[in-house]
Order: structure tokens, then C-alpha cells, then sequence
């Protein structure tokens, strides 16, 4: 059997058609919980990066955040506050992923505002723009292709986390997998598996389509 | 009777800490290698033919959005519970951070070095060995550290399938048995690796490239 039959047999069965094991049910949960974690990624990422691009300061301890987030485990993470604060807790799986968002959306945003070419913001300054003017009007715009890549990164990340959270009992698409690997339902797995691939890389799709509509025309072109 | 080391697995982890170190090694190093090593002529050609780079970069973009857990069932169809399972996913995932890194090396090369070497004789192949590889190397290397320290703490997630990730075996074991001394373990020994292996390859930077400039090479 091929991987095609074994994704034709999950969806033929009717477990998975309705119901809290039902595709529509698990996609709605993976969504929220992946929504909910990149939002709060992105309140706590962008106002730093906001500030710290800005005022041009702080770029060791961002780039040295940037590579601890890169060598942890989200697995780990996930289970480790699990075990402390309980397999139940919706914290337990929101914290790591989080934790995981945050790197990249600070660093590109930060590495996105100090490659603002200086002149443009001195021109900004010398039309008598004010700071937050100069930040909202000037740098963010000029930033803004470098700062919706590192949103894409972490929403993809996020997506793609949210599926390990399964693991400790946690709703989504992961389920699937975990659920199928333990009762030995080879097509539960490569089913979830696919739903999962068709999200993360609709994530993409999405980012992607937002920058061509939010990122200036005159940005573009010299891109 | 002999003092209990934290580094003495208990009875219910199949591997010896020896063991998965080991296993954690050969799989995340080989991928990285064998990443860099795809990656090498992918780049050349897509700094050669501009036309390719955006197509080549979607690719490897879409590709690095597959969640690894995916990709890792997908396989067990093909290579079964063995380490091929992860070792293909993670070389894959290496490639959308290595060929970027060896395009943008590639790029770095000034023109009139490269039409130097080649009034000097050099061939195409001497021209790539001796000339704009060692000027490429500070940027790859650079992008090397990343694909390396990444694939270490991705290979993690292999434990979810089988006892196939490395440390990651001790999160997996560790949340059936409870045991947050095997977790700590694990979480530690993975961001002891990822450090080790970034200043590792940091250091062989330095040797093979002794002329380049020190800012140059952080990334």
C-alpha cells in the first residue's frame, strides 16, 4: 500500500468524519492553539524588537536568545512542563511554544529595523518626524518584508510544535499521530501526518500572500 | 557499593547514556554533512544561473515547513523504524538553511577576483577549490553552525516514533515513568551538545580560514 491508499483509508473512516475525533474537530483545535501561542509570540517579540531596533541596542543578547531557542528541544520543553506542572495544562504546552515563537520573530525584527538604511531615517528626523512617527511610518514599512518572514518562521514553527504537543495529551492534529502509533493504525498516522503538512504549508501560503499585499511596491521591486 | 552517577541510565532506557550520545552524533552530524555536501553544488549553480535561485528557494522553503514529525511517519513506510527514518528529514531541513548560506558566500566573492584567477590560468575546478571556496568559507561555516546546532535539538523528535532520537529518548521515557531527573538529563545534555558543537565548528572556522576577519564570522 502506498502512502496515498493509507491517507484515502483515514479519510473514508467514519471515526475521523464527525465527532471529538473528527478532522474538522482537530484542525479547529490545532488552529486555536497555534493562533493563541503565535499571537502571544508575536505581544511579546514585536514591542521588544520594536524598541531595541529602534534605539539600536542589544544585539549579542538577541542574537545569543536567537541560538539558545534554536538548540532547545521543544520536545523537551514540552515535556518537562508537563511532568512539572501537569499533563492537563493548557500552560504546560503554551509556554514552550511560545518560548519557541519568540527568537525569531525578535531577531529578524530587530535585524530588519537596524538594516534600515540610516539616511532615509535621518531625512525622516529632518522633516521633523518624532520617534514613534519615525518608528511606525519609516522603519517598520522599510522593515517590513524582514519582519513578516520572521512571523512566517515562528507560525510555521508554531504549527508544526503545536503537533508534538500531542504528546502530552493535548488536542490537534498531532493526536492522530500519537493515537496511531500506539494502536498500531498505520493509516491514523500518515492521515494526521498529511492534515499537518496541509497546514503548516498553508501557513506559508498565507504569509506569503500578506506580504505581497501589505509589503510596499516600491520595496519590492529593488528586492 | 558504588555511588549512583546521574549519567547511569535506570533499567527502563534502552541505550547507555554512551549510547545515545552516540546515536545523537551519528545521526545529526551525518545529516548536516551529507546536507552541506548536497548543498555545495545546489548553491554553486543557483549563484551561477540567477534564474534558479527563486524556484530553488521556494522549494526548500515549503520543504522546511513540513513538520518534522510528518515527514518522520511518511518515511517509516519506506525505511522502517531505523535512523534513515530521521537521518532523510533532517538532511533535507539542512538545505533550506545551507543553501542560502552557500549562495550568499558564493556571492561574496568579488568579480575581479574571480577574473584574476581566471587570468592567472586557473581552471574552473582549481578556480572553485582554491579561490571562491576559502572566500565563500567564513559565510558557509556560519550557516554550517546553524544547520548543525538545529539538527541536534530536531532529532529530539524522533523519539515521538521509536527509540530513534538520541536524547530524546530520555523526554519520551521521562514522561511515561515521570521521571524529571531523566528530563533534566536530557534537556542539559541537548543544549550542552548544541553549545559544544557551535564552538567546535567556530574554532575549525578559525583554522581553516585564519585570514578572515573575526566580525565576519559571527553570525
Amino acid at each position: 500500500m502506498s502512502l496515498i491508499d493509507f491517507i484515502r483509508q483515514f479519510f473514508a473512516d467514519p471515526r475521523f468524519q464527525s465527532g471529538y475525533d473528527g478532522v474538522w474537530q482537530r484542525i479547529a483545535e490545532h488552529c486555536w492553539y497555534s493562533l493563541i501561542a503565535f499571537l502571544c509570540a508575536a505581544a511579546i517579540g514585536l514591542p521588544l524588537a520594536f524598541l531595541t531596533g529602534h534605539i539600536g541596542r542589544g544585539d549579542g543578547p538577541i542574537a545569543a536568545l536567537a541560538a539558545i531557542g534554536r538548540a532547545m528541544p521543544s520536545l523537551g520543553l514540552i515535556v518537562l512542563l508537563a511532568v512539572k506542572i501537569g499533563v492537563f495544562n493548557f500552560y504546560a504546552a503554551l509556554i514552550p511554544l511560545v518560548a519557541l515563537a519568540v527568537p525569531p520573530i525578535l531577531l529578524t525584527t530587530h535585524e530588519g529595523l537596524r538594516a534600515v538604511d540610516r539616511s532615509v531615517v535621518d531625512a525622516a528626523r529632518g522633516m521633523g518626524m518624532r520617534p514613534l512617527q519615525i518608528l511606525f511610518r519609516v522603519e517598520v514599512p522599510s522593515a517590513l518584508p524582514l519582519i513578516l518572514s520572521g512571523l512566517r518562521t515562528a507560525a510555521v514553527q508554531v504549527v508544526a510544535t503545536t503537533t508534538i504537543a500531542a504528546v502530552i495529551s493535548f488536542g490537534g492534529l498531532g493526536r492522530y499521530v500519537v493515537d496511531g502509533l500506539s494502536q498500531y493504525q498505520y493509516y491514523q498516522v500518515v492521515g494526521g501526518g498529511f492534515l499537518v503538512v496541509m497546514l503548516s504549508v498553508g501557513t506559508l501560503i498565507l504569509f506569503s500572500a500578506l506580504s505581497r499585499v501589505l509589503v510596499s511596491p516600491g520595496l519590492r521591486r529593488r528586492g | 557499593m558504588s555511588a549512583m552517577s546521574v549519567f547511569d541510565m535506570p533499567s527502563y532506557v534502552q541505550h547507555s547514556y554512551l549510547g545515545l550520545l552516540w546515536e545523537q552524533l551519528k545521526v545529526s552530524f551525518g545529516a548536516t554533512a551529507v546536507g552541506l555536501v548536497a548543498s555545495l553544488p545546489i548553491g554553486q549553480a543557483c549563484a551561477r544561473w540567477r534564474l534558479l535561485y527563486p524556484p530553488v528557494l521556494a522549494l526548500v522553503t515549503v520543504i522546511y515547513s513540513i513538520p518534522s514529525l510528518a515527514l518522520f511517519v511518511f518515511l517509516i513506510d519506506y525505511t522502517g523504524l531505523t535512523d534513515t527514518t530521521i537521518f532523510i528529514p533532517l538532511a533535507l531541513y539542512s538545505l533550506c538553511i545551507l543553501v542560502p548560506g552557500v549562495v550568499d558566500g558564493i556571492r561574496t566573492v568579488p568579480p575581479d577576483v574571480r577574473i584574476a584567477a581566471d587570468a592567472m590560468g586557473f581552471g574552473p575546478v582549481r578556480r572553485y577549490v582554491q579561490v571562491e571556496l576559502p572566500i565563500a568559507a567564513p559565510t558557509i561555516m556560519a550557516a554550517v553552525r546553524v544547520a548543525a546546532v538545529s539538527s541536534i535539538s530536531l532529532m529530539s523528535i524522533g523519539a515521538v516514533i521509536g527509540n530513534l532520537g538520541g536524547f530524546g529518548e530520555l523526554f519520551t521515557t521521562g514522561l511515561k515513568f515521570f521521571d524529571l531527573k531523566l528530563l533534566w538529563l536530557g534537556l542539559f545534555s541537548l543544549l550542552a551538545l548544541a553549545l559544544v558543537c557551535d564552538g567546535l565548528l567556530r574554532v575549525a572556522q578559525r583554522l581553516l580560514t585564519p585570514w578572515a576577519d573575526r566580525r565576519s564570522a559571527r553570525a
